[in-house]
Parts: structure tokens; C-alpha cells; sequence
């Protein structure tokens, strides 16, 4: 790892401000940029770190809605009451990503910000519809995710939370990589005020929907609705842990068990 | 360069370290606690595994000025001050839970953080589960998940004593 400056921000303006230099990277739990910085991916001039920053932590309700500041931590977000009853399947994804010991310091703002196509949340952030709020403006989930490791946000411009509609049914299932415990293709389903939304993470280059299941489902909410959809290869990922036919059958097996899941 | 205050197993350090410098690097190099193992140095084998504020992380992933203010527990601090093994010891010990030793001290920690976060007591899959982040290369995992089994019986007060593992 190159070295750099270390900055510990108290406010997010005072975090922004550093962040000005094009140079300059956020960290939040450090579980992938401090395995990216090892290899020499990055060679940042200083590292700002949010976790001091208290305007950033906090899962709450505000209506129809669940607020998770973005440094919530994702063993914090599976244990969360307010979580788990509203959006238990999100409790679920936040229980079931990395390891314990990577639970207890990743967050969901670091995961959402990276893009990572083998990431977990992104699916169920398109899927619910939710809104990208950062230090200037508000993103929907729609505009925000832009392919592998790309996202709507601008050079410098911070994730402060992530707001998501609480939906009638939602669930998620996955088939993970038994080594890295990344998933390889996962699914998840919701039917809520972004109405009915099939979401694939994992098997693309980034996280998309499966319109031909979505509108089966607007017909007949049930596994069978969706069982004899078959997802086209094209596009998807294919590495040494699964080919691009692979993950695509896994679309239709993961779908089935994510409605299943959702009830 | 930055200066890490930091109390690690009941004792106040102050360490000058680089920004760079991982937390296990501090532990290891700086304060010389080499129970800390690094086997991966990529976050996935657990054997660097210690408390930060009494959550079980990856030493290898964090960095040392990220432990500023924060209280470290390592394998060397578990026993009581008199030696006496802290119930996890023993019970790896006692079941025989290592072969070559090596990912023990990560074993243990995150054996120990399991137990507090399920205060009612681990079925066997559940501990199972809850290892997903340490790998054990020799002795296929058996031995340990009852040694977890047993500790927690004793560290949760259910049980006085260790059960005897059955030869």
C-alpha cells in the first residue's frame, strides 16, 4: 500500500472540503478500498475518514419510509427493529453479505458507493425504488446505478443516506460464491409503491431489471409466473466460477426462490 | 506521521505509526502481541481477527489510525492477569479444536464475539455459520464447533464447569 494523509472529518462539510482534492478518497468500514489500496489499484494523496462524522450513522422510520444513514454498518442494519419489520429482507441481505467480521465494519453507503457488480444492496435499492441522498442533491435509485463501479455521483460529492420506500412484499435470494462469498447471481423482488420490480444482481455487469418477469408478475404473483422465463446470456458475466449461461439460469431458479422468500 | 492512542488488552499505548500501517501491523511489529496471526493479508481467513470495542474485525483490514480512542482485545489478553484460561481456551484445549495452531487465535476471537451476540445459546449450525469468516486448514472444523458448543454452555453460565470432551 502507498501511504497517504489520514483525515478524520466531524461534519460533512468539513469531509467535503477535503474531498475537493481530485486525489483524495473516502473511506467508511474499508472492507474493499483497503484491499484495493494493498494492491496498488489506487494511489490516493490522503484518505478521509467518514467515521466520525455522527450525522452519517442512524437507521430510522420516517413514515413510509426507512432512512439508513450511510455508515451504517450492515451488522447494524440487520439487527435494526425498525429493519426487520418493515423491510425483513433487507434485514436478511444485510445479514447474509461478506462475513461477521466484515459485517461488523462495512457499511451500506461504502457498498452502495462502489458499485461492486457482485454487491448485494444495489439490487434491492433499484428493486424498492429508493432515493440516493448526498451533501447537494437527491438521486434516484433509477438515474444512480451506471454500470460496474459507476455510479451518478460526481467527483468529491458524498452519500449521506439512502431512503427506501417500505413495500407490500419484498424478497431476495441468492446464489453466493462459496469461496469469496460474493454472490454470483442473486435476485431481488418487490412489489411496493415502485411497483412490481425483478432486480438482478450479481450476473451482469451492474444490477438490472428483468422486465419479462416483472410484467409476468403484475399478472400472477407466484414462482410458477416466472418459472419458464428464460434470461438471455448476452451481456452477463462469465469468469472461472460460472459461465454467462450459468448466472443466466440462476436468474429464473434465484427469481423463483426471491418470491418465494417474499410471500 | 500520526500518533495512535489506543488501549489494547487493559493497557494504554501511544504509537506512532504511518497512515498506512494496519491495525495487525501495530499489533504485531510496534507492541510485538504476535498471537495476532496475518494468513491472507486479504481479509478472507480470519486468522488476524480481534476485538475493536468489543467487535470481532479483521486486524489485516483496518487501519491503525482507525483504532484511535478504541479499546483492542487480542488472543494475549483473553486469559484472566492469574493465567487462568479464559472458558474458550480451555475448551479448545480441552476438544482438541487445533492441529497446527495457526488459525486458533482468530478462531477463538470470533468464537467469543459469537457467544456474546447470541446470548442465548448457538445450535451447532448456527456456529457453524457464524465461522464463515475463519478458515481452519487441518482440522475440519469438528473439534471446533464443539469446543463453541461446550464454552458457551460456561461462558453463559448454564454449566459450572467444562464438559468433558468424550474420548
Amino acid at each position: 500500500m502507498y501511504d497517504f494523509a489520514y483525515h478524520k472529518p466531524s461534519t460533512v462539510a468539513e469531509a467535503v472540503g477535503l474531498l475537493a482534492d481530485p486525489d483524495a478518497r473516502p473511506i467508511s468500514g474499508g472492507q474493499t478500498i483497503l484491499p484495493a489500496l494493498k494492491h496498488r489499484l489506487d494511489h490516493p494523496s490522503a484518505l478521509v475518514d467518514l467515521s466520525g462524522i455522527a450525522e452519517l450513522r442512524g437507521i430510522r422510520r420516517e413514515g413510509d419510509r426507512i432512512v439508513i444513514g450511510a455508515m451504517a454498518r450492515h451488522n447494524e442494519i440487520q439487527n435494526d427493529p425498525a429493519v426487520k419489520a418493515a423491510i425483513p429482507a433487507l434485514a436478511w441481505m444485510a445479514g447474509h453479505l461478506g462475513d461477521t467480521q466484515v459485517r461488523n465494519r462495512g457499511t451500506m453507503g461504502g457498498s452502495l458507493a462502489n458499485n461492486d457488480p457482485a454487491a448485494d444492496y444495489p439490487s434491492a435499492a433499484l428493486a424498492l425504488g429508493a432515493t440516493f441522498v448526498t451533501d447537494r442533491r437527491r438521486i434516484a435509485a433509477d438515474d444512480y446505478f451506471q454500470g460496474m463501479f459507476t455510479t451518478a455521483l460526481e467527483p468529491g460529492e458524498l452519500l449521506t443516506a439512502i431512503e427506501f420506500p417500505i413495500p407490500e412484499k419484498a424478497g431476495y435470494a441468492k446464489m453466493r460464491n462459496p469461496a469469496s462469498r460474493y454472490v454470483m447471481t442473486g435476485v431481488f423482488v418487490a412489489r411496493g409503491p415502485a411497483g412490481i420490480r425483478v432486480v438482478v444482481n450479481g450476473a451482469g455487469p451492474g444490477v438490472f431489471r428483468q422486465s419479462e418477469m416483472e410484467a409476468a408478475l403484475a399478472a400472477n404473483w407466484s414462482p410458477d409466473a416466472v418459472a419458464s422465463i428464460r434470461q438471455s446470456a448476452d451481456g452477463l458475466n462469465g469468469d472461472i466460477h460460472g459461465s454467462a449461461e450459468y448466472r443466466a439460469h440462476l436468474v429464473t431458479v434465484m427469481a423463483k426462490r426471491a418470491i418465494l422468500d417474499a410471500g | 506521521m500520526p500518533n495512535v492512542s489506543l488501549t489494547v488488552n487493559g493497557q494504554q499505548q501511544s504509537v506512532q505509526v504511518e497512515g498506512r500501517t494496519l491495525l495487525v501491523e501495530l499489533l504485531r511489529e510496534k507492541l510485538r502481541l504476535t498471537g495476532t496471526h496475518v494468513g491472507c493479508d486479504t481479509s478472507q481467513c480470519g486468522a488476524c481477527v480481534v476485538h475493536v470495542d468489543g467487535e470481532s474485525v479483521k486486524a489485516c483490514t483496518m487501519l491503525a489510525v482507525q483504532a484511535d480512542g478504541s479499546t483492542v482485545t487480542t488472543i494475549e489478553g483473553l486469559a484472566a492477569p492469574d493465567g487462568t484460561l479464559h472458558p474458550m481456551q480451555e475448551a479448545f484445549r480441552e476438544y482438541h479444536a487445533l492441529q497446527c495452531g495457526f488459525c486458533t487465535p482468530g478462531m477463538v476471537m470470533s468464537a467469543v464475539d459469537l457467544v456474546h451476540k447470541h446470548p442465548q445459546g448457538m445450535s451447532e449450525q448456527e456456529i457453524r455459520e457464524g465461522l464463515e469468516g475463519n478458515l481452519c486448514r487441518c482440522t475440519g472444523y469438528h473439534n471446533i464447533v464443539k469446543a463453541i458448543a461446550a464454552a458457551q454452555e460456561v461462558m453463559q453460565g448454564r454449566r459450572d464447569a467444562l464438559a468433558p470432551a468424550e474420548v
